[in-house]
C-alpha cells in the first residue's frame, strides 16, 4: 500500500460517495485550458452568419442577394426554398400531450416570418467577419402583418392566425379536475385568489450556442461538434432531417459554457448550418452571438395564472388555477412547447395533502421567440403560484403562514402517495425539511426582529416556499410521446493494464461536475483511488446511447449505471484474481487499486499487476479464465415516473419604500435529494439555480414592444443577477434516498430555481403588506413596487 | 457581432492625429479606452473607416493642480481618478462618481475624456462637470480652445466636439471654502447606467445652502440642472420641509422619458429621493 494514497481501508467501500472532492476537470478549465466548441479550427472550415427577421410577423416580399455575393470572402448565400431541399422541416408535437398542434419549422424561414430574430437567409463566408459584411448587403423586403403580441388576446376570434393551417392559435389545452372542487370552496372557512404574471426569460449561457458541422462527402459521414445536452438526440435530429443515415452521423460534445436546457432543441440557425456542411461538402462553423442570442435561444415561463384556494380548519383543502402561456409561433422540436404548461398542472400544490384540485392550461402561438424548457421547466411557475396561495390564504385566515403549511404539507409518513393532479410520490420528507428551515433560519427570531425593525421605519420580510422537484424522469417524460429521447443511460467502464479505469458514459458534462460525479460512483464501486479514474463524455460513437442531461438525471440515472457497471467490473477483477491467486473470489476486496485479502487487509496483487498479466502474459492464466476487464451497465427508472425530491427554500429582505428597492439579506435551503454524491457539487448546483431563481424574481425579464420586437436584447438591457447583489445561501441537507435504485440519489440541478422565486416574491409581499402594498408579477421590478404602494 | 472592416493608426503626437482627422474627415474616429466605442462597433451601430488611437498621447496625460485650477488629462482612466490624490482633495465628487461606473475592468479602460466626449445621457462623469461648473480644454489644428461643461453636452451622444477636434483636459476649480459635493444614484445593478443619478455642489454656510447645482443623469438626452429645485433651497436652512417643497418642484425640471427599466414617472421619483438623500447628506457632513 502506498502511503500518498487518499484511501484509507476503513473507508472502503465507497468511500468516495458523501465526499467533496475536488472536480478532475477544474484546474484544466481554471488554466484556459477548456476545449469548447468554438476553440475548434478544421481545415476549409467556412463560417455561416443568419439574416435575421427585423419584423415579428410578415410576409416575405423579395430576396436579392446579388449584391452581397460579391462581398469579399462570399462562399454561398443561401435562403428558405433552396435551404428546404436540404433540410426538412419539424413539427414539434409528441402524442401523449394530447391535442397539442404546431406547424411545420423550416430551417430558413419560408414565405413568411413569425418573430423578430428568425433566421431568413444564411450568408457563409470564409470568416464570420466576412459572413457579417456580406449578411448586411442582403436586401429582404417584407410585408409587414399585424403581429399576435399579447398572449391574453391571442385566441380571440378578432386576433390574426398565425398558421392558417392549424385554424386557431391554441396550441394545447389541458384540464385536471380531481376530488370535489366546488364543495371545498363552499365549505371554505377562507378563500384567497390571485391574478399572477411569471415574466418571459431566458436562459444566458455564458458559452452561446455553437456548433461546426463537418461532413465528409468520401465516407458519406457527417460529424457535428456542438456544445449540446444530448448528443444522441442531436445525432437523431440531423439524420431525420438532413437525410443521412442516422448511424453515418456522429456529434461530439466537449466543454459546454452552461446549458440550462437552452441547448437540448432544434434550432433552425443550428439546423440550417448543418445542411450547409452537407451542402458544400466542407466544414460550417455557427456561432450564436450574445445579440441573436436573446433573440434566438428559447425563452421560458411567460405565464398568466388566476388561481384559488380554499382553507378549512386551518389546512388547505382546494385548489384551482388557469393558466395560460404564450409560446412564440411554433412547439419547439421534439420536446415541444407544451411541456412548461403541463408540469405547471402537475406540479401546483405539490408539496400539500389536499384532495380537491381543478386545472385548465392553455398553450398559445404568438409572434414572439419561441419558447421551450429551461431549467426547473414549469416549476417556478407551480410554486410561485402554490406558496403565493399560501401566503394569502394565512393573511386571509389571519395564520402565521408558517403554520398553515406546517398543518398542510404531506405528513412524512403517508408514503406513497399520489398528489392531487395525480403524481406519485415515492418517499419524501416535507415535514422534516421544514421544521429543519425554521431552525435554521431561527424564523421566531426573524419574525421578531421584523417587528422591531417596522417601528423605526425599516420594512423587512420573509418568504417561505415549499416545494418538490422532477428528477431521474422515466420513458414516461418523453419516450412515450414518440421523441427519440433516451431516458435509459450507460456507462461503460474499463480497466487498462496500467491498473488506470476508464468511465464513457451517455450523459454530459455542462459545467455541473457530471463527470466528477461518475467517477467518485465508479472509483468507490471498483475500489481504486479517484486518480485513476478517467471519464469519457459527449460522444455518440465512443460514449454508450443515452439521453444527455436535463431533468436532473446525470447523477440519479447514470450514476447508478456507474454504481452498477463498477460492482460488475469488480466483480470479473475478482474472479481473475481468485483465479491467479488460487483463493475464493469472497475472500477477496480490492482496496486502493489492488486485490487485497478481505479479512487482514494485506495486499495480493496490485490491478496495474493483474491488467498486465491478462494482457500481455495470458498465457500465465490458469486454464478456462477468460478475463473480462471491460464492464457495461445501463439503467432507467421504471417503477415511477419521476423519482420526486422535496425542499423548502427561505428569504429574508429589506425593501426601500422610497424608492423600490429590493435588498436581499439572507436565503436558506433545506435540500432532499436523496442520497447526496459530492455535497459541494451538490451545494454549487443550489446556489446556482437559486441565483437564476432570483434573476427570475427581481431582474431577467425579455421586454417586448406591442410590435413583437425585444427591446432588451443586449446584456446591457437584459439584467442577469450579479454576485454583488446576491445574498449568502446557507443550505442544509436531508437524504430520503429513493429505493428505486441501489445508489438511491436523485437529482438536484433544477431545485434552486424552481423555489427561490416564490420565496422572494412571498417575502416581498410579506415586507411591504403592512404598508398595503402587494405585488403579483415576477420580476418585482422597483417600480412595480413602488406602484404596489401607490407611489408612482 | 464582428465590427465592419476599418483601418487603424496610432499617432505618436497630437500633430500626427489632427493630420489623420483632416485625412479621413468624417470616416475617421477617436479611440481612447474603447469601452463604449467598440462596443457600438461589434453591434455595427457605427462603421467608420480607421479608428484613430490616442491612448499614446502623453499630451492628454495627468492630473496636476495650479493656480486653483484642477487639470485632468483627457486619458485619465476612471480608476485613476477615483485613486487620484488631488482629485479627491480638490474635487471629490469626481472620485465618488467614478466608483459608481461600471466594473473595475470598465474602469481600468474607460477614460474620463472618452466618457465626456461620448456624452451617454445616464453616464455619471457629464453631470459631475457640470455641477463643478468644469471648462473643457479641446484641441484642433487651430489652436486650443476652452468650452465650459454648460456649453458642452448639446443632445443625446452629441457635444460641442467640431470635427478634427479632440478633448484634451478638464478644469475644474479646486474646491473653496465652505463647497461640499454629494453624489448618489439608482441603478438595477450596482455598475449598471443609473435610472436617475444626482451630482451635487454647493456652499454651505452653518444650516444655510447657497449656489447649490443639482445635476441629474439618466433622465434626459444630456445631464440637466434642476434650477427651480436650486432656487427653491438657496439661501435656506435644509430642513425636511424644504426638501419636500424642492422635490414637488423637481416636476418643472425634469421630464424624464420612458426607457426599458423605468418609466418617466418612476425616474421623477427617484430624482425627488435622490434629492432629498443627497441634500441630506451634505447637509449633514457639514454639521
Ligand atoms: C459594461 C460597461 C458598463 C459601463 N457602465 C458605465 C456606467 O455605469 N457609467 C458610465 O458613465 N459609463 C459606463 N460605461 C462606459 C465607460 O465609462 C466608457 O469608458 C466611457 O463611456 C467612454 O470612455 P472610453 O475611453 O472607453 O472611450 P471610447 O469608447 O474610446 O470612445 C467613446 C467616444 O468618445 C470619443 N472620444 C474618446 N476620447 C476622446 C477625446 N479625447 N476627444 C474627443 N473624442 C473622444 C470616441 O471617438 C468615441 O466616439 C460602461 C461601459 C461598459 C463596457
Amino acid at each position: 500500500m502506498t502511503d500518498k494514497s487518499p484511501l484509507s481501508i476503513h473507508d472502503l467501500p465507497n468511500s468516495y460517495i458523501g465526499r467533496s472532492v475536488p472536480r478532475p476537470n477544474t484546474r484544466r478549465l481554471a488554466e484556459g485550458r477548456g476545449a469548447f466548441t468554438d476553440d475548434l479550427t478544421l481545415a476549409r472550415m467556412a463560417h455561416v452568419a443568419f439574416v435575421r427577421s427585423p419584423h415579428a410577423h410578415a410576409e416575405i416580399k423579395s430576396i436579392d442577394v446579388s449584391p452581397a455575393e460579391k462581398s469579399p470572402g462570399v462562399i454561398r448565400i443561401v435562403a428558405g426554398e433552396e435551404m428546404a431541399r436540404h433540410c426538412t422541416p419539424w413539427v414539434g408535437v409528441l402524442t401523449h400531450l394530447k391535442g397539442l398542434k404546431s406547424a411545420p419549422q423550416y430551417a430558413l424561414a419560408v414565405g413568411r416570418v413569425r418573430w423578430q430574430g428568425e433566421p431568413v437567409v444564411a450568408v457563409v463566408a470564409r470568416t464570420r467577419a466576412a459572413a457579417e459584411d456580406a449578411a448586411a448587403l442582403v436586401e429582404v423586403s417584407y410585408e409587414p402583418l399585424e403581429p399576435v403580441v399579447d398572449m391574453e388576446t391571442a385566441l380571440d376570434p378578432s386576433t390574426p392566425v398565425l398558421h392558417p393551417e392549424l385554424g386557431d392559435n391554441l396550441a394545447f389545452e389541458r384540464i385536471v379536475d380531481a376530488g370535489d372542487v366546488d364543495a371545498a370552496f363552499a365549505e371554505a372557512d377562507f378563500v384567497a385568489d390571485e391574478v399572477l404574471h411569471f415574466g418571459r426569460h431566458t436562459g444566458v449561457t455564458l458559452e452561446p450556442r455553437v456548433l461546426v458541422a463537418d461532413y465528409n462527402p468520401g465516407a458519406g459521414k457527417l460529424t457535428v461538434h456542438m456544445s449540446t445536452q444530448a448528443p444522441h438526440m442531436m445525432k437523431n435530429i440531423f439524420a431525420t432531417h438532413t437525410g443521412i443515415d442516422e448511424d453515418d452521423v456522429r456529434v461530439i460534445c466537449k466543454d459546454v459554457g452552461g446549458s440550462f436546457g437552452i441547448k437540448i432543441h432544434t434550432y433552425p440557425d443550428d439546423m440550417a448550418a448543418v445542411a450547409l456542411s452537407v451542402m458544400l461538402k466542407r466544414p460550417v462553423k455557427f456561432v450564436a452571438d450574445r445579440l441573436e442570442s436573446f433573440v434566438s435561444d428559447i425563452h421560458a415561463r411567460d405565464h398568466r395564472v388566476k388561481a384559488k384556494i380554499a382553507v378549512r380548519g386551518g389546512r388547505i383543502t382546494a385548489i384551482e388555477i388557469d393558466d395560460l402561456t404564450g409560446i412564440g409561433p411554433y412547439s419547439v422540436y421534439p420536446r415541444t412547447s407544451a411541456v412548461e404548461c403541463n408540469q405547471v398542472l402537475n406540479l401546483v400544490g405539490g408539496p400539500y395533502d389536499f384532495a380537491n384540485y381543478r386545472a385548465v392550461g392553455r398553450v398559445v402561438l404568438q409572434n414572439k421567440n419561441i419558447m421551450c424548457q429551461y431549467r426547473a421547466v414549469g416549476h417556478p411557475v407551480a410554486f410561485g403560484v402554490t406558496e403565493a396561495l399560501v401566503d394569502s390564504a394565512a393573511r386571509a385566515a389571519d395564520m402565521d403562514p408558517a403554520e398553515l403549511r406546517r398543518n398542510s404539507l404531506v405528513p412524512d409518513d403517508a408514503y406513497p402517495y399520489t398528489g392531487a393532479s395525480g403524481i406519485r410520490f415515492e418517499a419524501l420528507s416535507h415535514q422534516k425539511s421544514f421544521e429543519k428551515m425554521l431552525q435554521l433560519m431561527d424564523y421566531e427570531g426573524l419574525r421578531a426582529e421584523q417587528a422591531r425593525l417596522r417601528e423605526n421605519g425599516v420594512y423587512r420580510g420573509i418568504g417561505l416556499a415549499a416545494m418538490i422537484e422532477v428528477t431521474n424522469p422515466s420513458p414516461m417524460f418523453y419516450g412515450v410521446g414518440g421523441a427519440h429521447i433516451s431516458a435509459r443511460d450507460g456507462v461503460t467502464i474499463r480497466l487498462d493494464p496500467t491498473g488506470g479505469v476508464t468511465c464513457a458514459t451517455g450523459v454530459t458534462e455542462q459545467g455541473q461536475g457530471t463527470e466528477a460525479m461518475i467517477a467518485q460512483i465508479a472509483a468507490s464501486a471498483i475500489g481504486v483511488p479517484l486518480e485513476k479514474v478517467r471519464v469519457v463524455t459527449g460522444d455518440t460513437e465512443t460514449t454508450p446511447y443515452g439521453g444527455g442531461t436535463w431533468a436532473s438525471r446525470g447523477a440519479g440515472i447514470a450514476g447508478e449505471a456507474a454504481l452498477q457497471a463498477g460492482r460488475a467490473l469488480r466483480g470479473n477483477i475478482l474472479a481473475v484474481a481468485a483465479a491467479m491467486l488460487q483463493a475464493e473470489a469472497d475472500t477477496l476486496d480490492i482496496r486502493n487499486a489492488a486485490v487485497v485479502d478481505t479479512d487482514s487487509g494485506s495486499e495480493r496483487i496490485t490491478l496495474a499487476d493483474l491488467g498486465k498479466t491478462v494482457y500481455f502474459r495470458g498465457n500465465e492464466l490458469p486454464d478456462g479464465v477468460s478475463p473480462e476487464l471491460v464492464a457495461t451497465r445501463h439503467y432507467s427508472p421504471r417503477q415511477y415516473p419521476f423519482a420526486f425530491t422535496n425542499g423548502v427554500q427561505a428569504c429574508w429582505l429589506e425593501v426601500d419604500p422610497d424608492s423600490g428597492f429590493v435588498q436581499l439579506l439572507d436565503f436558506w435551503v433545506v435540500e432532499d435529494c436523496g442520497t447526496v454524491i459530492n455535497p459541494q457539487l451538490v451545494d454549487e448546483q443550489i446556489r446556482g439555480g437559486v441565483v437564476q431563481g432570483i434573476g427570475a424574481a427581481l431582474y431577467e425579464h425579455c421586454l417586448y414592444d406591442d410590435q413583437g420586437n425585444m427591446r432588451n436584447a443586449t446584456m446591457a438591457d437584459y439584467l442577469v443577477p450579479m454576485a454583488t447583489e446576491m445574498p449568502d445561501i446557507t443550505i442544509e441537507h436531508l437524504e430520503t434516498p429513493t429505493a428505486e435504485s441501489v445508489l438511491g440519489a436523485k437529482g438536484v440541478g433544477e431545485a434552486g430555481t424552481a423555489g427561490a422565486p416564490a420565496a422572494v416574491f412571498n417575502a416581498i409581499n410579506d415586507a411591504i403588506g403592512v404598508l398595503g402594498g402587494k405585488i403579483t408579477a415576477i420580476p418585482a421590478t422597483p417600480e412595480s413596487i413602488l406602484k404596489a404602494l401607490g407611489k408612482v | 457581432m464582428k465590427p465592419a472592416p476599418f483601418d487603424y493608426a496610432k499617432p505618436a503626437s497630437l500633430e500626427e492625429a489632427f493630420s489623420l482627422l483632416d485625412g479621413h474627415g468624417e470616416d475617421a474616429r477617436l479611440l481612447a479606452g474603447g469601452q463604449s466605442l467598440l462596443p457600438t462597433l461589434n453591434m455595427r451601430l457605427s462603421a467608420p473607416a480607421i479608428l484613430v488611437d490616442i491612448s499614446a498621447l502623453e499630451a492628454l496625460r495627468g492630473i496636476s493642480i495650479d493656480n486653483g485650477m484642477l487639470r485632468i488629462g483627457a486619458l485619465t482612466t476612471h480608476t485613476e481618478l477615483k485613486a487620484s490624490k488631488e482629485v479627491a482633495r480638490a474635487a471629490p465628487l469626481l472620485a465618488e462618481a467614478a466608483s459608481h461606473i461600471a466594473h473595475p475592468a470598465v474602469r481600468n479602460r474607460g477614460t474620463f475624456g472618452g466618457s465626456l466626449a461620448h456624452a451617454d445621457p445616464a453616464a455619471e462623469l457629464p453631470a459631475c462637470v457640470l455641477a463643478l461648473d468644469a471648462s473643457l480644454e479641446i484641441a484642433g489644428r487651430g489652436g486650443t480652445r476652452k468650452v465650459a461643461a454648460a456649453d458642452f453636452f448639446h443632445g443625446l451622444f452629441e457635444t460641442d466636439l467640431g470635427p478634427g477636434e479632440i478633448l484634451t483636459a478638464v478644469e475644474v476649480p479646486v474646491l473653496r471654502k465652505g463647497f461640499r459635493s454629494g453624489f448618489a444614484e439608482f441603478a438595477r445593478r450596482s455598475g449598471d447606467f443609473a435610472m436617475s443619478a444626482l451630482a451635487a455642489h454647493g456652499r454651505f454656510d452653518g444650516e444655510r445652502v447657497h449656489e447649490l447645482r443639482l445635476v441629474y443623469a439618466g433622465v434626459d438626452i444630456r445631464p440637466v440642472r434642476a434650477q427651480t429645485a436650486e432656487q427653491t433651497v438657496e439661501g435656506k436652512a435644509v430642513t425636511a420641509d424644504l426638501l419636500a417643497d424642492a422635490m414637488a418642484r423637481l416636476g418643472d425640471d425634469l421630464d424624464p422619458m420612458d426607457d426599458p427599466h423605468a418609466s418617466g414617472v418612476m425616474k421623477l421619483h427617484l430624482s425627488g429621493v435622490l434629492l432629498g438623500r443627497v441634500l441630506s447628506a451634505m447637509a449633514g457632513a457639514h454639521r
